[in-house]
């Protein structure tokens, strides 16, 4: 407010000047900023979901660590996303619906999560940007490939050992290559890898292929002659020499015998771990993997907390699947925050703590 | 401070998109080697960075002394280029 001096005064601005110089100054609060949605993460599910919200003038932050898009992004080429008869990259996937879901004002902001707590009204989420506050939040934070566990594996880590082909394939031109898998994402990079590569041993640890059919027979028709299928095998230990990889040692479980791969580098796709290490504390239910348990609304143990996409328990790891969860999960957002009177326009830009 | 900025990538790489979006979102230049393009040059960026990877990206300070961050590490180019 502005302060009304007496008119003798106003006649001595030197003394008015003195006089201010005396009064203390306030110390301005912190403040904790407040979002009507925030996502956790910034995959197809979120994206997907963010694109309703803001279309409803849902004020939404999408918070993502590592890449725009999740895994959608570093999947060399997706062919089963409906509307794309030919196909779609997958970065040019996720670039367009980051675009779409901006389009209408969704904020994505890199970052991390730390921590969820429910404060009633508001979550209370610890962020590598500090403290938020959210009047509804949706988990989307997806999966991350996993690891195999073997001996070499760690120690050769972006030495030779690999989880992304599309970023590190092309430094194995005209190299020998193992890729350990047998589902989607081990047939369709080992098929991507090709471009590169002289010759791909793709070990597989069933009797048979969890891909699906399509790739299967794209694997026979197209790439036989680069790619050398071993099932019933598994992946014991990764070799290296001079700082390089060598070999990949497994077991022929059919005899029992050990058989050697020697290769240049190995590429691992052996499924999906959920990303929730940062709800290991809180009250949102996770599956005994640690995917996230939720109620037919989608909604977590925290009411106003609401999943989407591969870190569901029980998804399909479908990027169709996820975009439709975060549509659904958008709706029943922005029934939550109607039925709790907290649509957007609410005064609370900020709470001062 | 700091004097140049340059990214090891390929074609295919999302990480790669991301450092750039965050160093565009601060307002740094960059030079771009795409490997795909000049794999002659995979060399150097295995030589600068111990790893078989994209993105590396070099930052180069006034002092001309650098420093060289693996992959999208924002916990490490943030600083780098503060």
């Amino acid at each position: 407010m502005a302060t009304t001096w007496p008119s003798w005064l106003r006649q001595s601005p030197d003394l008015i000047e003195i006089i201010m110089s005396e009064v203390p100054t306030q110390p301005q609060p912190a403040s904790t900023p407040v979002h009507d949605v925030i996502m956790i993460g910034a995959g197809p599910a979120s994206l997907s979901a963010a694109i309703y919200t803001t279309r409803e003038d849902i004020e939404t932050l999408l918070f993502e660590r590592g890449v725009v898009g999740g895994l959608a992004a570093i999947t060399d080429w997706v062919d089963n996303y409906p509307g794309f008869p030919k196909g779609i990259a997958g970065l040019t996937l996720a670039d367009e619906l980051r675009l779409q879901a901006e389009r209408f004002g969704a904020k994505i902001e890199l970052g991390e999560v730390l921590k969820i707590t429910d404060e009633g009204k508001y979550k209370r989420l610890e962020t590598t940007s500090g403290d938020m506050l959210a009047k509804a939040v949706l988990i989307g934070t997806g999966s991350d490939y996993k690891k195999v566990g073997v001996p070499g594996e760690q120690e050769y880590y972006g030495r030779g050992v690999h989880y992304c082909a599309t970023c590190d394939g092309a430094f194995y031109r005209d190299k020998k290559l193992v890729v350990v898998g047998g589902g989607n994402s081990a047939v369709q990079e080992a098929m991507f890898l090709t471009r590169f590569a002289s010759h791909i041993d793709l070990l597989v640890r069933g009797d048979h292929f969890r891909a699906s059919e399509v790739l299967q027979h794209e694997l026979e028709n197209k790439h036989k002659d680069k790619i050398t299928v071993h099932f019933n095998t598994t992946t014991d230990e990764i070799v290296g020499e001079n700082n390089s990889v060598v070999k990949v040692i497994g077991t022929d479980k059919t005899t029992g015998s050990k058989v050697e791969f020697p290769t240049d580098g190995v590429f691992v796709f052996v499924g999906l771990k959920p990303n929730t290490e940062f709800l290991k504390d809180s009250p949102v239910e996770l599956d005994e993997i640690g995917f996230v348990k939720a109620d037919d609304k989608q909604e977590t143990k925290i009411p106003g907390v609401f999943v989407a996409g591969d870190v569901h328990s029980g998804a399909t790891m479908q990027i169709a699947s996820a975009v439709g969860e975060g549509a659904t999960a958008a709706l029943r957002l922005r029934e939550y925050l109607e039925d709790h009177g907290r649509k957007h326009g609410d005064p609370d830009a900020a709470i001062m703590n | 401070m700091v004097k140049s900025i340059t990214i090891f990538t390929t074609n295919t790489c999302a990480y790669c998109a991301m450092v750039k979006k965050y160093l565009d979102a601060k307002g740094f230049g960059y030079e771009v080697v795409n490997l795909d393009e000049k794999p002659e040059r995979q060399e150097e960026a295995l030589r600068l960075s111990g790893a078989l990877t994209v993105p590396v990206t070099v930052v180069t300070k006034q002092d001309d002394s650098q420093e060289v961050i693996v992959g999208y590490n924002l916990a490490k180019l943030a600083p780098a280029v503060a």
